[in-house]
């Protein structure tokens, strides 16, 4: 019915945080935000990082729409970044892009990024990486601002 | 007459690319509305004008140079044959959007006084109006509104029925006396249904605006005739009716074209140019700026020899059937929602269906799709007002050409409804 490389793309921890979406909602006291677009689909993704203390993130808070990728990518984000210091999330944010990039070569670093792993099967898709990334570069600028 | 029926074995063979596999299964295209497939005939024309004719057209004066110039010549009537108008009212151009930017800019040239006297009528200031529509690709909206805000213009906006059908009762009180133009697309990339020209024609020229035609869902499609549709220009690009990227048309009535400030400068389109001053040859000349995309136009023609020789009326029937099987197998999918009129609502369309399924987005109903080796447009297709209007940020867009089946449309409609299981929305 469906190939295993599409049942390995969209494993079911993916389409459980598509449907269940882990730090929705765009809350306050927030030091930094930004909104990304993705032009050729439209999909867009608004994030908020809040600090608990100097140098230090306690989580993120997201909106957005878009498809099960994007969303599923924000959700699992918003499950690793638990009071990081900025060195550490942007660590996490490297190490998410270089699986990205890898054409399916690598499995991912699963303690340094939890079950966003699962996004792995992504990298063998040139067109979906960036829903993949859209909610990381999203924390890459809110941090950087 | 009745059109006669395609011989889809044959056609199918001139198209190489339709017999690959893609992840394990027949390749299936039906994103023809994004670009279509080029057959061998094309291809060959293009390659041996190349192997043997290469030289600089226009300009040389040795033998091969000549026999080029013929050739490139040929084909541009070739093309107004294919239209129903004259050679020297065709302009090549790189695709159908630098087709409309060559009109803005040139109305942009007049409006600061280039063109003197005879271009008089291009000339916009506040006060008057470009007209478009809701459903226009962002091809034939965005350089109005560049135009407009360099000029002072307004820009007004047609809107649509809730079957996506253009608002006339707006359109006859929004079109009067300030307006200048009325830009708008033949057939919606989006929709898929055939607008009512003649009607707009009517409404422009009552007030002297100026009708500019999207016809780069129409010419590859249906019968075109643009002299008897009465507008004043239309664009349409190569790569969407079995020619290559790169070549583009322009067709404009001669005396606007040859009253037009000219868009891109430069050499081949002038008579006497000193340090300070230049006069410029006629159209469409003018309009083409430096060395033109020779091999390209010459594919472009042996392209419409090759839609000509199936018969646009039997292309056009093939694909209203195929179209309204789409029509009717998505309906019957609970939760697919299509853009625009269904299939029983008598409006006349192409075989182009954009649809939402509740609870997937476009990208994964694609994934699941080109899984199947079946290839299709997701996201706003360069049209995010009209996927504003219904309420929809992205669909999904299954679009079909020539060389399409019956069995092709049901593979897809069948994934489509597959994909509703694979991500659990159908319970």
């Amino acid at each position: 019915m469906s190939s295993s490389d599409l049942q390995n793309l969209y494993q079911q921890v993916i389409l459980d945080h598509a449907k269940q979406k882990h730090g929705y909602g765009l809350r306050d006291d927030a030091s930094g935000s930004s909104h990304q677009i993705n032009p050729t689909c439209g999909d867009e993704v608004t994030l908020n990082v809040h600090p608990s203390a100097p140098g230090r993130i306690a989580s993120i808070s997201w909106e957005g729409h878009g498809c099960s990728i994007s969303t599923a990518s924000a959700s699992l984000l918003s499950d690793i970044v638990d009071d990081d210091s900025t060195e550490d999330i942007t660590a996490k944010i490297a190490a998410f892009r270089e699986l990205m990039q890898s054409k399916g070569a690598l499995d991912g670093d699963e303690e340094l990024l939890g079950d966003a792993v699962a996004l792995a099967g992504v990298s063998k898709y040139v067109t979906r990486i960036k829903c993949a990334m859209l909610p990381w570069v999203a924390l890459e600028d809110a941090l950087a601002h | 007459m009745r059109p006669e029926t395609l011989d889809l074995t044959a056609i199918r063979a001139d198209f190489p690319i339709l017999s690959r596999e893609v992840n394990g299964h027949p390749f299936v295209y039906l994103d023809s509305g994004a670009t279509s497939q080029k057959p061998r005939q094309v291809l060959d024309a293009e390659r041996h004008f190349v192997e043997n004719f290469t030289s600089a057209v226009h300009r040389g004066a040795h033998t091969v140079a000549g026999e080029a110039t013929e050739l490139f010549e040929e084909a541009r009537a070739r093309v107004a044959r294919f239209v129903g108008v004259a050679a020297d009212e065709i302009v090549w151009t790189s695709n159908a959007t630098e087709g409309i930017n060559l009109i803005a800019y040139g109305m942009s040239n007049a409006s600061v006084g280039r063109g003197g006297k005879p271009a008089e009528r291009f000339r916009l200031s506040a006060g008057d109006e470009i007209v478009v529509t809701e459903a226009e690709h962002h091809a034939n909206l965005v350089p109005w509104q560049e135009l407009a805000a360099r000029t002072g213009a307004t820009l007004r906006v047609i809107g649509l029925e809730d079957d996506g059908r253009l608002r006339l009762d707006e359109a006859a009180a929004i079109i009067g006396p300030r307006t200048k133009v009325v830009a708008f697309t033949h057939v919606s990339n989006v929709l898929g249904i055939v607008n009512p020209v003649e009607t707009l024609v009517e409404l422009a020229h009552a007030v002297g605006a100026l009708v500019v035609l999207d016809a780069c869902q129409s010419a590859p499609h249906l019968p075109l005739d643009l002299g008897s549709l009465g507008v004043d220009f239309a664009v349409f690009s190569g790569h969407k009716m079995l020619g290559p990227t790169g070549v583009g048309v322009l067709y404009g009535r001669r005396e606007l074209l040859n009253a037009l400030p000219p868009f891109l400068t430069g050499g081949s389109m002038i008579t006497t140019v000193t340090l300070t001053e230049t006069e410029y040859l006629p159209a469409p000349a003018r309009f083409e700026a430096g060395t033109q995309r020779v091999s390209q136009a010459i594919a472009l023609s042996s392209a419409m020899d090759y839609l000509d020789g199936v018969g646009m009326a039997t292309i056009e029937s093939h694909e209203s059937s195929l179209g309204l099987r789409l029509l009717d197998g998505l309906g019957a999918i609970p939760g697919v929602r299509i853009l625009g009129p269904g299939a029983d609502a008598g409006v006349e369309r192409v075989g182009l269906a954009s649809f939402v399924v509740d609870g997937i987005h476009s990208h994964d109903v694609g994934q699941f799709l080109d899984d199947r080796g079946i290839a299709v447009r997701v996201g706003h297709h360069c049209a995010q007002p009209v996927h504003r209007r219904f309420g929809a940020t992205a669909t999904t867009r299954i679009s079909t050409y020539l060389y399409n089946t019956a069995d092709e449309v049901d593979a897809a409609v069948q994934a489509v409804a597959d994909a509703r299981s694979f991500f659990g929305v159908d319970r």
